[in-house]
């Protein structure tokens, strides 16, 4: 196995372009385990570790651009936790300190697992992920980078470089259920994102479909029955809450595996986006 | 000669070290540091490496298998199949039923098909899927309730074992009767260290070495040789360095296919599991179904109890046997029963065979006569803890399977003590305080506390008849001390307990403890039912105060008093006159004492065939649990805040060791109810990982208050019993009643999962 260490990205896209097959590493959170388990055999890998430029990250006017190997821990633990509090609540919920001392928001998103702790929050952030190769760049929303199971639109000699999306305006929660009280694969997750300027709400799930999940319905349901005012936001009538919480358990297609039931997954996301939007409006 | 001159006494006093101390393992440090060798640090100059290809299907029968494809390929050594076992074809714990390698069908997923060695272990993957092994697949039976009638699954039959109690009137009414029925998912002992040990042919003879974390050196060797065709003398069992067991380390895993993989390429061949190959590759603990019917008085007395359990043993029989007897014998639980009709079966399934784990069969009946408590509690309008100590069992009681319970029986102190911790303080705001912790689920407005009480009981040591003995030497030279066990230490403190004993008894802390090894000296018996430091522990002792005897009887000599007037305690040994005052050890030099013996419990013998009456046991202990949890009922997540227990020690010959037994007991009893279950799906196992197998973690561990009951036991080695067990007896049942305190559900089987309580 040779393992590349190159020191900028565009010497990494270089190494990409000529051996397409090689496996880049970030933290190596998730590739170490499949390589463990040979579920993959590299015979090449791109190591991400000296690549600085990005491991940073900048906060532009109303915009996040996260690098795409800054770890969880600063995620969690800088400013960037003010900006985008949604995404520091999820980076909390992942794995260990371990793993959180390590694990990357571009690992995430390239592993594209239904169980990925970050995928809801940046689909609800409506993140737009910026693909390099020795092509040229390309941007792609999130909801669409992960296709299915595990499945991106990534193409093999490609990196991704950076997330970027909105710095926060307004409330911001996510809720992970898993039967464990730390370290544990969620078995759903709810991400929502109030934006108070322009009035609108965004709300996504984690592990009860095979791609990110929007849910537009109850997000216009929500948006149009808030009490939106200069001071904060309320919601008046507490039946909205309820009908929000279903309505978004009308939009989950959870499956019954070895780590929940359909009927719980479908139960707990109508529970969590209640407590979500009670939480953004009482707050 | 070191003693003292006429007329003088010594101020030298024996350390610190002895019986009754916190002292740490003398291994503890190494431990912290990386430097302690497991077994998977094993390493040889010409090893090969070992693997094991398994079968796929809980369910086949097999139609061929062609190895010269995997033998064709580069570094490959060996690989050997049923054909190469020259010995035995089966082995197994208690009755000889499980093949070495499967031949004609194979009846789990994961059993052993063949093994191979090769010079590298991603050399061994690749022959691995090399080996061409065509299957039949056949239905598998994963029923447990239907299993006793299905197709066989083993030409020994469906049924391992039945265990019928019939004691007092049979016919017996209460005024009040209480029904349930409740099942116990497949627990997993989820040792740190994966099964891993090396096997080393000894040049010329024929003979072997064995390498091995495991539980039960001698067992091991009777196993190996009969499979390799050897004379036990020429397998060698020596302990490696051990990372847990639970129960998981009895049986022969890789053990046989290692020393014919180093018998065919004539190189000392390692093995070692990967987690996921561990799941498949040892037993687990039985899944049970139980229906109970509890009979009692207007008052509350326990009239009749009656039961019927069914356990789940899998493909293979294992301990299965003893597994039902336990089930059987202690499914009343700790209390005064009169009469008791019980049923209890143990089938054979395509399910993971299962077999020894901590508590062995009585935490299952516990987790089953523990909620009938509460019913009846409940039904008769009483607290719980009132019904509890208005039954309990004391000395001189006789149990359900007639024998008088004549040792110590302190169930009521341990449920007093339980009890008598003020209730912990409503939970803080801090996420990790919360159910559902790190996820951020919780609404306060949501969350429910409730408080659950239980108690259990077992025996120690082995049972039914078994010869259950345990040699140990003790030599003494020139001041130090070396001991020879073959005790498996498997994390217990096994190797502490041991010098302070010695401590104690000889008043040095020069003391070493050998290897653990079948080539030095006779069986210490097994590292299980709680019983080697009241096994091991006393024929240590008895070992170290023959030593000390001799050496009373040569101070006698040399200083030419009469022996009466010489005496030897807490380490010291004197003359009336005082003219000799010293620590044993140090009182006669360039002398060597030398004590070899074997130590064996009473004799117990074996339960009637129709009516399960009999002295079966030896000594039994005792426990109870108070569990306060927090639940989210909404989401049916669960935070047990609290644990407290009072446990029957008999003495704590060392309390931090003891303290480490509860934690730790209760945490895998906090595991059994709420999370940990080996899932399986028509026979296949769905999490063997610690991914999705899961485990405590600290944040899920609850806050544990410990009050140890000292009452002596006779018999035990300075008055102590076996505590390893105890701990995860009442625990998960605790947790349990809490969990349905907090919820009005009855949550009838364990682990209780979210959806249990969601949706239930
Ligand atoms: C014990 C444990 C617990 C875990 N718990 C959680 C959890 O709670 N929640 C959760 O969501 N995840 C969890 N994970 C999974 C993992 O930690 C996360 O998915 C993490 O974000 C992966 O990031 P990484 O930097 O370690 O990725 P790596 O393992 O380095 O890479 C993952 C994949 O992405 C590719 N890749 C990495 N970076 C890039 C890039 N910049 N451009 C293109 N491709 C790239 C790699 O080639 C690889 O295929 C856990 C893992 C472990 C081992």
């Amino acid at each position: 196995m040779t393992v590349s260490m190159p020191s900028s990205v565009d010497e990494t896209l270089r190494l990409l372009s000529d051996d397409p097959a090689a496996t880049i590493l970030a933290g190596g959170t998730d590739a170490m385990v499949e390589i463990n388990y040979e579920h993959r055999r590299p015979a090449s890998v791109v190591s991400l570790r000296r690549v600085n430029e990005l491991a940073t990250w900048s906060i532009d006017g109303g915009t996040v651009r996260l690098g795409a190997t800054v770890p969880y821990v600063e995620i969690m633990n800088s400013e960037l936790a003010a900006a985008s509090p949604g995404l520091a609540q999820a980076s909390r919920t992942v794995g260990s300190s371990q793993i959180r001392n390590t694990g990357t928001v571009g690992g995430n998103l390239a592993t594209g697992s239904p169980a990925g702790d970050t995928i809801p929050v940046l689909a609800a952030l409506d993140a737009i992920v910026e693909i390099a190769s020795v092509r040229g760049i390309r941007e792609v929303a999130v909801v669409d980078l992960i296709v299915g199971v595990k499945r991106t639109v990534l193409e093999p000699d490609e990196l991704i470089v950076a997330i970027r999306f909105p710095v926060a305006s307004g409330p911001q929660e996510f809720l992970k259920i898993g039967p464990r009280n730390a370290m544990v694969i969620s078995v759903a997750s709810c991400a929502l994102v109030i934006n108070q300027a322009e009035r609108s709400v965004a709300c996504a799930l984690g592990s009860v479909s095979p791609a990110p999940l929007r849910c537009g319905d109850a997000e216009e349901f929500a948006a149009a029955n808030i009490d939106w005012t200069s001071d904060g936001i309320r919601i008046t009538d507490p039946r909205t809450l309820e009908t929000f919480g279903s309505m978004v358990a009308d939009a989950a297609s959870p499956i019954d595996d070895h780590r929940s039931t359909a009927a719980y997954r479908k139960h707990g996301i109508a529970v969590m986006a209640r407590r979500a939007l009670t939480r953004a409006t009482t707050s | 000669m070191t003693d003292t001159s006429a007329g003088s006494t010594t101020t030298i006093n024996p350390p610190a070290t002895g019986v009754g101390n916190s002292v740490d393992r003398p291994d503890a440090s190494a431990k912290v540091l990386g430097s302690f060798e497991f077994s998977n640090d094993l390493n040889h100059e010409r090893m090969l490496w070992g693997a094991t290809i398994r079968s796929p299907h809980p369910s086949a029968r097999i139609v061929s298998i062609n190895v010269a494809p995997a033998l064709a390929i580069p570094g490959v050594a060996a690989v050997v199949t049923h054909h190469d076992v020259p010995g035995s074809p089966v082995y197994g714990l208690i009755s000889h039923d499980q093949p070495v390698f499967a031949s004609d069908v194979v009846r789990y997923q994961g059993e052993p098909v063949a093994a191979v060695a090769a010079d590298h272990p991603d050399t061994c993957r690749r022959a691995m899927v090399a080996v061409e092994v065509v299957y039949e697949v056949t239905e598998p039976v994963v029923d447990l309730l239907t299993a006793a009638t299905a197709k066989p699954v083993h030409p020994d039959g469906n049924v391992v074992r039945r265990v019928p109690i019939r004691f007092g009137d049979v016919d017996a009414v209460g005024d009040i009767v209480v029904e349930g029925t409740y099942e116990m998912g497949m627990q997993d002992q989820a040792f740190m260290g994966p099964e891993s040990g090396m096997a080393v042919p000894a040049a010329g003879d024929g003979s072997i070495d064995l390498y091995v974390a495991t539980q039960w050196l001698h067992e091991d060797r009777d196993q190996v040789a009969d499979c390799l065709g050897l004379a036990r003398d020429d397998v060698r069992i020596h302990l490696a360095g051990t990372g847990g067991a639970f129960g998981a380390r009895e049986d022969v895993s890789f053990h046989v296919h290692a020393c014919l993989l180093a018998q065919h390429t004539n190189r000392p061949v390692k093995m070692q599991y990967r987690r996921d190959e561990s799941f498949l590759g040892h037993v687990h603990r039985h899944p049970a179904h139980m229906t109970y019917r509890h009979h009692a008085t207007n008052d509350g007395r326990l009239v009749k109890v009656e039961c019927d359990i069914v356990l789940d043993g899998g493909a293979y029989a294992s301990s299965s046997f003893a597994v039902c007897g336990n089930a059987a014998r202690f499914a009343a639980g700790p209390y005064k029963v009169p009469n008791a009709v019980v049923n209890a079966s143990v089938v054979r399934t395509n399910n993971p065979p299962c077999g020894a784990m901590r508590g062995f069969g009585a935490v299952q009946v516990c987790f089953g006569h523990e909620a009938q408590m509460d019913k009846l509690a409940a039904a008769l309008d009483m607290d719980p803890l009132e019904i509890r100590l208005l039954n309990a069992l004391e000395t001189g009681d006789r149990l359900i399977t007639g024998q008088i319970l004549d040792g110590v029986a302190p169930v009521r102190e341990c449920i007093e003590a339980a009890a008598a911790f003020p209730l912990p303080p409503i939970s803080g705001n801090d996420v990790f305080d919360q159910p559902g912790g790190a996820g951020r689920t919780a609404d306060p407005l949501a969350v429910r506390r409730g408080v659950g009480f239980a108690v259990g009981f077992k025996n120690a040591a082995f049972a039914e008849g078994f010869v259950d003995d345990t040699h140990a030497r003790c030599r003494l030279e020139n001041g130090q001390v070396t001991l020879w066990c073959a005790a498996a230490e498997v994390g217990q403190g096994f190797v502490t307990i041991v010098r302070q004993i010695a401590v104690s008894t000889l008043g040095t802390d020069r003391v070493e403890l050998m290897r653990a090894s079948t080539a030095d000296i006779g069986s210490a018996g097994s590292t299980s039912a709680s019983r080697q430091t009241y096994m091991s522990g006393a024929a240590v002792l008895k070992a170290c105060e023959e030593v000390a005897e001799q050496v009373r009887l040569a101070i006698a000599a040399t200083h030419d008093v009469a022996p009466e007037l010489v005496t030897i305690e807490g380490g010291r040994a004197r003359t009336i006159d005082g003219r000799v005052d010293v620590i044993v050890a140090d009182a006669i030099a360039d002398v060597r004492f030398e004590a070899e013996l074997r130590h064996m419990h009473r004799e117990t013998y074996p339960l009637d065939e129709e009516t399960g009456q009999g002295d079966c046991d030896v000594t039994w202990i005792f426990a109870a649990h108070r569990a306060v949890v927090d639940v989210d009922v909404e989401l049916g997540l669960v935070k047990v805040v609290e644990v407290t227990t009072g446990q029957d020690v008999g003495v704590a010959l060392n309390p931090l060791h003891v303290i480490g037994q509860i934690e730790g007991g209760i945490s895998q009893g906090v595991g059994l109810a709420v999370m940990e279950e080996i899932i399986t799906d028509v026979g296949l196992v769905r999490n063997p990982s610690f991914t999705d197998y899961l485990l405590p973690t600290m944040v899920d561990m609850p806050d544990v208050r410990i009050t140890l009951i000292e009452q002596p036991e006779e018999g035990g080695p300075f008055g102590a019993k076996g505590v390893g067990e105890t701990p995860s007896l009442s625990s998960t049942p605790a947790v349990a009643a809490a969990v349905r305190a907090a919820t009005g559900l009855e949550l009838t089987r364990v682990p209780i999962k979210p959806q249990d309580i969601a949706l239930g």
